[in-house]
C-alpha cells in the first residue's frame, strides 16, 4: 500500500518535471535518450486530462494520433535520424486545417469540418517530427480579445491574482494557445495573429509570442479572417523556444501568392548575440492617458536592461498610431465579411433547412455565427455597400498607407527595433461587464499590437515582470520586415533580466 | 455617419444573415458605437496617399497556367451537409 502511493507520487512527480521543460530541454533530452516522446506526449495526454475540465484549452485531444506519432520519432531518435522538433508534443489552435482532425475556427457554423488537407505551417511541423496533441480553443474565427466569443466556451487563465480566485481570460484570440503552453499543457502551440492575437495572450499568460512579418509563414489551410493582415506564428515558454518553432512553421509556399521566396534564417543562432551600439527606438504616441502606472514602470524598466545590454535608446515618433486601430476595425471587418460569405451552409459545415435558398443562407449563417463575427460581417458588409466604399474602406487603406511609412522613416533613421508595452493591462475577468457593454473597449486591447499586423512588421511580447496582484504583464519588440533575428536577439536580454514566470498550479 | 434600423435589417440581407427585430434593435446601437469610433480617421489628411494594396512589396507570383491539381470531388464534398453523386444539393433554385 504504502509503496504503490508512493510510486503513484513518484509517478506524478515525473509528469510535472517533463511537462516542465521546454522546447530546447526536452529536445536535448531526447536526443541524449534520457527520455522518449512516448513517455513526454503520455505525460502531456495526462496533464491535459487532469487540467482541460478547469483551463478548457483544448476543443480536441488528438491522443491516438500522438501516441502514433510519438512511437514513430522515438524510432527515428533511436537511429539517431529526426528533424528539428522531433517528438516534441505541440498544440495546434483550431484556425489550422489538420487533416481528418475536428477544423472548426470554434465556430458553430464549421460544425463537424474535418478537412480533407493539412494547413502547410501544420505539414511543416510534421515533417519535422512534430507530435500533435490537439487542437485548441480560440475566440470564433479569431475574432476577439478574450477567448470568450469561442463556441466551445471560454478558456480560464492559469494565472490568478495573488489575493483572489477570481477567473481571469487568456486573452485571444490564441487563448487556448497561450492558457495551454502556461498551464504546461503542450510544450509549445502554434497561434495566429490579425490585430494582437499571438501578442497579448502571450503578454496575459506570462509566455513568449511571436508574430512574423507577413508573408514569412503560408497561409494556406489556416481559416482566413483577414486575409490581408493574417499571419501564423508561435507561442511558447522562452524566446529559444519560439526562435525553434518559427524556423520550422516558416516556409516559401507557391500555394499562397503572399509567401515571400526567402530562405528561412536559423532564428536560433541569433539568441544569445550581442545588442551592443543597437539603437532602440521608443514611440511616444504609445504613453496613453490613463495607463495603469505599473505598465509605465515596466516599460521604464525594458528601457534600462537595454542600455544596461549596450543598446542605444532613442526617442521616436509614430505620428499616425491614434488611427491604426479605427483603421484596423474598417479593414478586418470588410475582408472578414468577403471571407465569411464561404458559409452558407452548402459545402461544409452547419445546415439550416429554409423555405429557399436564401433562406436557407440567411438561416444557417444566423444560427451558424456567434454574436461578435455578425457584428463584424455586418460592419464588413457596410463598409463596402455602394456609397461608402471610398468614406469608410478607400480612406482606411490610405490611412495604413501612413502608418506603415511612420515605421519606414525611423527605420530609415537607423533604428534597430521598438520597445513598447505589449498590452494596455494585465488579464481581466471573464464577463466583463464594462467589457461586455462596449465592444470598442474590448478592442482597445490591441491598442498596442494592432499597428504592427497594419504595417505587416514582426513583433514579438515576451514576458517582463508581474504587477501588484501578482499578474504576469508583457513587452513589445517592433522589427524591420523580415528581421525577426533582432527581435529574438533582443527579447532574449529582457527575458534574461526579467526571468521566466510560472503559474502557480491551483487546478 | 450612423446606421438606423432599417439600414441595419438591409444590411443583414446583404450579409446574408436573418436577424429578428430584437436583434436589429440591439445591433444598431453596437454598429452606432462601433462607427462612432472609426469615424476619427475623418481627422486625417489623406490627400495624396496612395491606399495600400499590398503591405509587403513583392510582384505578384505566377505559375504555369496548366493544370495541377484535380480529380477529388469525393474530397470536396465529403464535409457537405447534403450532397448526391458528387454534387451538392441545394433548395430547388429555378422553377
Amino acid at each position: 500500500m504504502t509503496r504503490n502511493v508512493r510510486r503513484l507520487k513518484s509517478d506524478h512527480k515525473n509528469m510535472t518535471e517533463l511537462t516542465r521543460l521546454t522546447i530546447a530541454e526536452a529536445r536535448e533530452k531526447l536526443q541524449s535518450k534520457d527520455i522518449t516522446s512516448a513517455e513526454l506526449t503520455s505525460a502531456y495526454l495526462a496533464a491535459i486530462e487532469a487540467a482541460n475540465p478547469f483551463i478548457n484549452a483544448y476543443v480536441a485531444v488528438t491522443a491516438d494520433l500522438a501516441r502514433e506519432q510519438a512511437k514513430r520519432s522515438d524510432d527515428r531518435l533511436a537511429k539517431g535520424e529526426g528533424g528539428a522538433l522531433e517528438g516534441i508534443p505541440l498544440g495546434i489552435k483550431d484556425l489550422f486545417g489538420t487533416e481528418g482532425v475536428h477544423t472548426q475556427a470554434c465556430s458553430h457554423i464549421l460544425d463537424g469540418f474535418k478537412p480533407r488537407y493539412e494547413s502547410t505551417v501544420t505539414s511543416n511541423l510534421w515533417a519535422d517530427g512534430a507530435v500533435m496533441l490537439g487542437k485548441l480553443n480560440m475566440d470564433e474565427f479569431a475574432m476577439g480579445s478574450s477567448n470568450e466569443t469561442s463556441y466551445y466556451g471560454p478558456v480560464t487563465n492559469p494565472w490568478r491574482g495573488r489575493d483572489n480566485n477570481k477567473a481571469l481570460v487568456p486573452g485571444g484570440s490564441s487563448g487556448g494557445s497561450a492558457s495551454a503552453v502556461a498551464a504546461h499543457l503542450c510544450a509549445g502551440a502554434t497561434a495566429t495573429d490579425t490585430g494582437g492575437s499571438i501578442r497579448q495572450p502571450a503578454a496575459f499568460t506570462g509566455t513568449v509570442g511571436i508574430k512574423p512579418t507577413y508573408g514569412r509563414c503560408s497561409r494556406w489551410g489556416i481559416v482566413a479572417f483577414a486575409s490581408s493582415l493574417d499571419q501564423a506564428g508561435p507561442i511558447t515558454r522562452s524566446v529559444r523556444d519560439s526562435a525553434i518553432m518559427l524556423k520550422s512553421m516558416a516556409s516559401s509556399d507557391p500555394k499562397d501568392t503572399t509567401s515571400v521566396d526567402m530562405p528561412v534564417p536559423d532564428y536560433e543562432a541569433a539568441i544569445g548575440g550581442s545588442i551592443r551600439g543597437m539603437r532602440i527606438g521608443i514611440p511616444k504616441e504609445y504613453r496613453l492617458d490613463g495607463m495603469p502606472q505599473e505598465i509605465d514602470t515596466l516599460w521604464q524598466k525594458g528601457i534600462e536592461w537595454m542600455k544596461d545590454a549596450g543598446a542605444e535608446i532613442v526617442r521616436i515618433s509614430l505620428p499616425h498610431t491614434h488611427y491604426a486601430l479605427p483603421a484596423y476595425y474598417i479593414v478586418a471587418p470588410a475582408e472578414a465579411s468577403s471571407n465569411l460569405a464561404r458559409y452558407d451552409g452548402v459545402r461544409y459545415g452547419l445546415r439550416k433547412p429554409g423555405n429557399d435558398i436564401v433562406d436557407m443562407y440567411e438561416k444557417t449563417r444566423a444560427a451558424g455565427f456567434g454574436p461578435e463575427v455578425k457584428r463584424r460581417v455586418l460592419i464588413g458588409t457596410y463598409v463596402l455597400s455602394a456609397g461608402y466604399y471610398d468614406a469608410y474602406y478607400l480612406r482606411a487603406q490610405k490611412v495604413r498607407t501612413l502608418i506603415k511609412r511612420d515605421f519606414e522613416t525611423v527605420f530609415n533613421d537607423g533604428v534597430d527595433a521598438i520597445l513598447t508595452p505589449a498590452t494596455p493591462s494585465a488579464a481581466f475577468g471573464i464577463a466583463d461587464q464594462d467589457m461586455a457593454a462596449d465592444p470598442v473597449k474590448m478592442y482597445l486591447n490591441d491598442i498596442f499590437t494592432v499597428t504592427v499586423n497594419m504595417a505587416g512588421l514582426p513583433g514579438i511580447a515576451v514576458p517582463a515582470g508581474l504587477d501588484d496582484s501578482g499578474l504576469p504583464l508583457g513587452l513589445q519588440l517592433i522589427g524591420k520586415p523580415f528581421d525577426e533575428e533582432t527581435l529574438f536577439r533582443t527579447a532574449n536580454v529582457i527575458e534574461q533580466a526579467a526571468g521566466q514566470f510560472t503559474a502557480d498550479k491551483w487546478w | 455617419m450612423s446606421v438606423d434600423l432599417a439600414t441595419v435589417k438591409r444590411v443583414a440581407h446583404l450579409a446574408r444573415i436573418a436577424v429578428s427585430d430584437d436583434e436589429a434593435a440591439k445591433m444598431e446601437g453596437e454598429l452606432n458605437t462601433i462607427l462612432g469610433f472609426v469615424e476619427q480617421l475623418n481627422e486625417v489628411d489623406v490627400e495624396g496617399v496612395e491606399a495600400m494594396t499590398s503591405v509587403m512589396p513583392m510582384p505578384m507570383k505566377k505559375r504555369e497556367d496548366v493544370v495541377n491539381d484535380g480529380g477529388k470531388a469525393d474530397d470536396i464534398v465529403a464535409n457537405a451537409p447534403e450532397s448526391d453523386e458528387n454534387f451538392f444539393l441545394v433548395p430547388k433554385v429555378v422553377e
